[in-house]
């Protein structure tokens, strides 16, 4: 025992090696068994791949910071699942690289934001939120209305995904470009909106 | 124990999780050989820093070893109340899901009665109701406030409650449709198949018959056709619209988007798309009634 003290005391090598051992036992019971956990893994009915516009308005969403306030995971706790919806489950992220559970919410959740407000409404409130929250303290996103998608690079985001297990077909792909050509970055961000936490919307 | 995908995970997942605990308590156990005599001086481990500097072999604390016991003890117990091991275990048949479910049964339990109490009576008289009100308030504050905004006043292009202007209807009835099924209002943009003259004209042509003053005479006389041609298929041949499908009236002074020419020049160039979501599903029955009750009590609030 003295021996092993005293290497980790003088050699830092031999201390980072053995404290990442340590931190791994950790990850083996808790990390490594959810990879082979079917709720983890696997989509629930109802959750597709994200559409074209829809996956480069979530780079975008990702791109302008907007996990740094808002989350996308409801709890299951009741004061967050009557005002959000249903809780968020694994299932429904599955195709989320990186997913965008989190807990920082200065802003509300947005796990189920799909179809609770207008497109006017997402326009509105991107171009100045106070428009239509008066005490807001969410910045403006005016140049989401401004630039456009670069149609050219969608196709290749969408091969990447597939080879991290996101089923898309080569006709997805063949169209991707199409499909987001001449979009405002303010629709591709309202279509990712719209479409979030569709699967479990209607349930309590 | 189903959701892996193979049973070897829940025996693996039990089998780390025990040998940590052993392993914490034979590293307590490993570390308390060093005992004291009363009197005794404390050794010196025999490692030197800084050439004077040197650390004390002292024994380790009792009430930090009880702590640590404490610890292994709990950890055991966590084992078997919840769901720890995976494979055996969960004494309290303890599940996330069922947490949340009875925390939502309690919940109505308790406030059920509430709902049921008013959903007996209608709209009117809930709307009277000083208790029902405050609650009708608090629903609205969580889900209609973003839209519609804290006084109900809406903004530019979500209706103002408190007016006595309807798009689709101020009757209970009408009330309980909106949040039940939702709404979709759709101007047609005619930018495109009137060109901008005749855009102007039929600004200038609205402008008039609600009763502003600011319009110009000549191009409101060639609005008056194109209105009678196209706009009065929606808003009526005297412009006062049609509450069935939402289409406003167009000869008072309330404006979903504003009044000026230019934002009428805007609505009729590209038009309009309006959306009201539809709650019944969300909210259920209870909540709606008396939602709908307190939107019908602010309906003269601001006129």
């Amino acid at each position: 025992m003295n021996k092993i003290q005293k290497l980790i005391e003088e050699n830092v090598a031999a201390l980072i090696i053995l404290t990442f051992i340590t931190i791994s036992i950790a990850m083996l019971v808790e990390i490594l068994p959810l990879m082979f956990s079917k709720s983890v893994t696997q989509p629930i009915a109802g959750v597709k791949p994200y559409s074209a516009l829809r996956l480069e308005g979530r780079d975008i969403y990702i791109r302008e910071g907007c996990y740094n306030c808002h989350s996308q995971m409801i709890r299951p706790f009741r004061s967050e699942t009557e005002r959000y919806g249903h809780y968020s489950v694994a299932g429904e992220s599955v195709y989320d690289h990186p997913f965008q559970w989190g807990s920082k919410r200065t802003g509300p959740d947005l796990a189920r934001v799909g179809g609770r407000y207008s497109d006017e409404w997402h326009r509105v409130h991107l171009m100045n939120p106070r428009d239509v929250v008066p005490e807001s303290n969410m910045p403006a996103f005016p140049w989401l209305a401004a630039n456009t998608i670069d149609s050219t690079v969608t196709p290749k985001k969408m091969e990447a995904l597939r080879k991290l297990g996101v089923p898309y077909t080569d006709a997805d792909i063949a169209n991707a470009s199409k499909e987001v050509e001449g979009k405002t970055e303010m629709e591709a961000v309202i279509a990712y909106l719209q479409g979030l936490g569709l699967a479990l919307k209607n349930k309590r | 124990m189903t959701d892996f995908t193979s049973g070897f995970w829940g025996y693996f997942i039990a089998t780390v999780a025990i040998l940590g605990v052993v392993f914490c308590a034979y590293l307590l156990l490993s570390q308390m050989k060093v005992k004291l005599q009363k009197g005794e001086k404390a050794q010196v481990t025999g490692h030197k820093w800084d050439g004077d500097l040197e650390e004390y072999n002292n024994p380790l604390p009792g009430w930090w070893v009880g702590m640590f016991v404490l610890t292994l003890v709990f950890a055991v117990g966590y084992f078997w109340l919840y769901p720890g091991l995976v494979v055996m275990g969960n004494a309290k048949g303890w599940s996330q899901e069922g947490q949340h479910k009875e925390e939502v049964a309690k919940a109505d339990a308790k406030y059920q009665a509430l709902y049921d109490k008013y959903a007996k009576l209608d709209i009117p008289a809930v709307a009277q109701d000083k208790e029902a009100n405050a609650m009708g308030k608090r629903l609205f504050m969580t889900y209609c406030v973003q839209c519609h905004g804290a006084d109900a006043r809406g903004a530019k292009g979500f209706p103002n409650l408190t007016d006595g202007d309807w798009l689709y209807g101020g009757k209970p009835e009408n009330i309980l449709e909106t949040l039940n099924k939702g709404r979709h209002g759709q101007m047609p943009a005619f930018g495109a198949a009137f060109g901008e003259e005749k855009v102007r004209d039929a600004a200038n042509y609205v402008l008039k018959i609600s009763g502003s003053p600011a319009f110009n005479d000549v191009r409101a006389e060639r609005g008056a056709e194109t209105f009678k041609q196209v706009c009065a298929a929606c808003h009526g041949a005297d412009g006062k619209g049609n509450q069935s499908i939402g289409a406003p009236n167009l000869t008072d002074k309330t404006w979903l988007y504003g009044g000026s020419e230019a934002t009428i020049v805007e609505t009729i160039t590209n038009g309009r798309d309006n959306v009201m979501p539809a709650w019944k599903e969300f909210l259920g029955d209870g909540k709606v009634h008396l939602l709908a009750a307190y939107v019908y009590s602010l309906r003269d609030s601001n006129k």
